[in-house]
């Protein structure tokens, strides 16, 4: 169970949560040091020179150069807190939106109003997340309508998620047990259930988890049978064969020439446009000859064949050993 | 400020003598107010219109705190819910805040201030309240015939494709309204710089018309970019062209960089008139020149021209770049820099001051305390990590209510008690005043502060359900907002009542510095008799004073103004 007891500050449950949050007590201590000062010389000085005082001394000082060296030292004593934290929060930042290598990926795809996920293996579920204790994992998410946001508070972590784009956050859980996941960004009347639980077992249990519902293909295998019903084998014949359209071995992540003389990695979001528009972004050589599949798969189906796209590639030339 | 200083009791009234004729009652009829080109009767049309939009705005949030009592949905539906909160937003924003300081003060006080007698183009200011109105009208008419669910950021493609609501009758008012601001930050521009009195130099200027001036800026800037993006919205919705929605081959993120060019400026709309209003009211609470006249002059400045580089702030978490993240997290600090220089002066001009406690002081001091707060709090969210936790949840709520109640209607309040006496002619409770000030501030902090935590637990905004682990933080929430909007009761009656049974005000009754003072209380419709000439720097307190300067400052403190009036 989701441990709902009042509490005044959310439990730590990602290798981010500790170091998010030494950031924001650094921020608290910071915001709470200001707010005294200021209060402080308020009430001090309210009660000194109070107008029914008359025994204090209000003969203006010579105010003069101390003055500007007062002013100069209350813009650069904040522009250099402010430029510590800025540095602090920025270098978090790209370790929050930068996954670890061999993560294990987990898809999302968001609607209105509910949250589908799909493991590697293939098994899927709604509105819960399974993962295992102690493993970085990946989410890679996309929306079949309005942006929702993944908001997970345990592990700090948020992302929007976006239709038309691929996104993607990831974290390593440092705790078993379940915690709340929410919908961040208003998605329309039932944004507020649209929530489910993270629940986080350790690697054996989880194993034993994916091997307990139905069987699903894993996304890879359920694609390159998508990739054979929808007939783009047709075309897309394996490499070595001369095909109508641009053989789809080893492609993804690595660079494409387009018609246009521009070039684009061959990335999730360039391959889900060109199964959709074809002709947005030609590779150079070949013709406008591929319909569009816009209507035919849904986001489900695209994330399968992308998978499959996936699987025909060898590592890329520069993370391969050398 | 000026050589002239005006008496400081009103003359007692002589009952052979006609009345003195003056801008209220110059004309009773409704065709002498509804065509009326005075600055003074605009801005009263303005102080009525507004405060039915904040009322309208009050109740719709009265609703949401009142139904987040308890976790579960049990008050209203969600699609009400929904369409309250965005009610809030929207009235509260764009029909009560933008409006609120400029056009209400500013358009009383700005020709006041610089000794002329109407603004650089009366009827174009009678327009502004035109349009303000039927824009403001079409909003309400939208909000009643069916109400508008997408919230106050009209985020995309839910707006534009998703949501059945009156999202484009939304749009038009919001639309229509713009205009208003574009029409009063010209009128604002082009006075300042050409209608100035004899004598009064840009470093002469009252601080109030350095940060409306900033304002004015932003509002001839920033507005059209709103009005952009909502045609973009409404091309979007009935032409079905290609913008936003991505299954049009739009872009949803490309609206979100659009409306926060303008709603991050637009904060700034809210905030610098209420600083500008602060440093009035605290040289004259503490009989003497503000600390850092120059930097609170120029922090303004500043201010309106970082405000439009750092909108990308509020999209840490929407996919932008992380490389833009950075730069816009880096702008989104220099921006606090000005603010903290403001905070530091208003405090240091307390230091040696003859400091008294009436109502706009109170405001004031409240104003600097949780505008600070409100600032600081600025500084979590505008870091990426932290913000990337509690983005999109009440830790924002709280944050940006510090900044725009806690500062904006805090400011508003005390710059409506301090020029109460000019505007109306009549005095109010001073009791009652004191009373209602602790109150908001006390009520408020109770509403807000469980919010900061409830936003780092995890707390979503725009929640109607929750989990119970939140109820507690939000019952505290929902007893303070019943405190706070008691403490919004007392001056609309007690104004109200001033109006009829208040004593007579004085022309000067803060024995204030400002041109606006040498005036009588209510001012005649041309302002002043005579163009007044300056020839001295703002806020010369000790000469008002008469102080001895070389001595101790024990003699002559000045009294308030109640003892005075009492013997005059």
């Amino acid at each position: 169970m989701i441990d709902d007891g009042f509490r005044l500050f959310p439990e730590q449950a990602s290798t981010l949560a500790p170091r998010v949050d030494a950031l924001y007590f650094f921020l608290l201590g910071v915001a709470v040091f200001f707010t005294v000062l200021i209060a402080a010389l308020i009430v001090y000085f309210s009660i000194k020179y109070r107008r029914g005082n008359t025994k204090v001394d209000r003969a203006p000082s010579h105010e003069g150069g101390h003055a500007f060296g007062l002013e100069i030292t209350w813009m650069v004593v904040p522009l250099v807190i402010s430029m510590t934290i800025f540095a602090w929060g920025a270098s978090l930042y790209f370790l929050e939106y930068r996954p670890p290598a061999g993560a294990l990926e987990v898809r999302v795809v968001g609607k209105q109003w509910m949250w589908k996920f799909q493991h590697p293996d293939g098994r899927r579920e709604i509105n819960a997340l399974h993962v295992p204790l102690g493993q970085p994992v990946k989410l890679m998410m996309i929306s079949e309508d309005v942006i929702h946001s993944m908001y997970v508070p345990a592990f700090r972590i948020k992302r929007d998620v976006l239709p038309g784009r691929y996104s993607s956050c990831w974290f390593e859980a440092t705790r078993a047990g379940e915690f709340h996941l929410f919908c961040a960004e208003y998605c329309g009347t039932n944004h507020s259930r649209m929530i489910g639980r993270v629940v986080v077992v350790e690697p054996a249990d989880y194993q034993a988890w994916l091997g307990g519902g139905k069987s699903n293909l894993p996304p890879a295998e359920a694609g390159k049978r998508l990739f054979e019903d929808l007939r783009c084998v047709t075309c897309h014949v394996p490499l070595g064969a001369t095909g109508r359209c641009p053989p789809l071995d080893n492609l993804y992540g690595h660079q494409v020439k387009l018609s246009n003389g521009q070039t684009v990695t061959a990335d999730d979001d360039y391959l889900r446009e060109s199964i959709l528009q074809p002709g947005a972004k030609l590779v150079v050589g070949y013709p406008t000859l591929m319909p569009s599949f816009d209507g035919q798969v849904d986001e489900e189906q695209l994330i399968q064949l992308l998978a499959y796209i996936k699987s025909l590639a060898r590592p890329a030339p520069a993370e391969a050993p050398p | 400020m000026t050589t002239i200083i005006a008496p400081e009791t009103a003359a007692p009234p002589d009952p052979n003598q006609p009345p003195r004729q003056h801008y209220l009652n110059a004309g009773y009829t409704v065709r002498s107010w509804l065509l009326t080109t005075d600055h003074k009767r605009i801005a009263i049309l303005f102080l009525v219109s507004i405060t039915f939009f904040f009322v309208v705005g009050g109740l719709a949030a009265t609703v949401v705190r009142l139904d987040l009592m308890t976790p579960q949905a049990d008050l209203v539906q969600t699609e009400t819910y929904n369409k309250l909160f965005t009610a809030h937003g929207v009235m509260m924003v764009f029909f009560f805040l933008i409006p609120s300081i400029p056009s209400v003060l500013g358009n009383f006080l700005v020709p006041l201030m610089l000794g002329a007698r109407d603004l650089a183009f009366p009827r174009l200011n009678l327009l502004s309240w035109y349009v303000y109105t039927i824009g403001g009208l079409f909003t309400l008419y939208a909000m009643l015939a069916g109400g508008v669910d997408t919230g106050w950021t009209f985020y995309t493609p839910y707006s534009s494709t998703y949501s059945n609501t009156y999202v484009m009758a939304t749009a038009v008012g919001i639309f229509i309204t713009g205009f208003s601001s574009i029409l009063t930050g010209l009128n604002f521009i082009v006075t300042i710089h050409k209608m100035r009195a004899p004598g009064l130099t840009w470093f002469r200027l009252p601080l109030f018309i350095w940060s409306i001036y900033a304002t004015s800026i932003i509002m001839v800037l920033g507005t059209p970019v709103l009005a952009i993006s909502l045609l973009l919205v409404a091309m979007e919705r009935l032409l079905k062209i290609g913008i936003f929605d991505p299954k049009l081959g739009g872009d949803p993120i490309l609206f979100q960089h659009l409306f926060w060019f303008y709603s991050h400026p637009a904060v700034y709309i809210m905030i610098l008139p209420s600083m500008g209003v602060v440093s009035e009211i605290v040289p004259c609470f503490c009989r003497k020149r503000p600390f850092g006249y120059a930097f609170i002059g120029f922090s303004s400045f500043a201010i309106a021209v970082f405000s439009f580089l750092v909108w990308g702030h509020h999209l840490f978490v929407s996919g932008q770049s992380i490389y833009g993240g950075m730069v816009f997290s880096l702008l989104s600090y220099l921006v606090a820099i000005p603010s903290a220089v403001k905070v530091f002066n208003w405090t240091a001009t307390l230091h040696k001051g003859s400091i008294s406690f009436d109502t706009p002081m109170l405001y004031a001091l409240g104003f600097i305390g949780l505008f600070t707060m409100g600032g600081l709090t600025g500084l979590f969210v505008a870091a990426l990590a932290v913000d990337v936790h509690v983005h999109d949840t009440y830790f924002i709520v709280a944050h940006f209510h510090y900044i725009m109640v806690g500062g904006a209607v805090m400011g508003y309040l005390g710059g409506i008690h301090y020029w109460w006496p000019k505007i109306s002619g009549r005095l109010y409770p001073e009791g009652w005043a004191r009373l209602s000030a602790i109150l908001i501030f006390f009520g408020f902090n109770l509403t807000f502060f469980p919010q900061y935590i409830l936003g780092y637990l995890g707390m979503p905004r725009r929640y109607h359900v929750y989990p119970e682990e939140f109820q507690l933080l939000n019952v505290m929430s929902s007893a303070g907002a019943s405190i706070l909007a008691l403490g919004y009761f007392f001056p609309l009656s007690y104004l109200l009542w001033s109006l009829r049974f208040g004593k007579i005000a004085p022309p000067n009754p803060w024995r204030a510095a400002g041109l606006e003072w040498q005036t009588p209380s209510p001012p005649p419709t041309e302002n002043f008799a005579e163009t007044p000439v300056v020839v001295d720097e703002a806020y010369d307190y000790q000469r008002i004073d008469g102080f001895a300067v070389a001595g101790s400052g024990a003699a002559a403190s000045p009294r308030s103004h109640r003892e005075e009036s009492t013997h005059g």
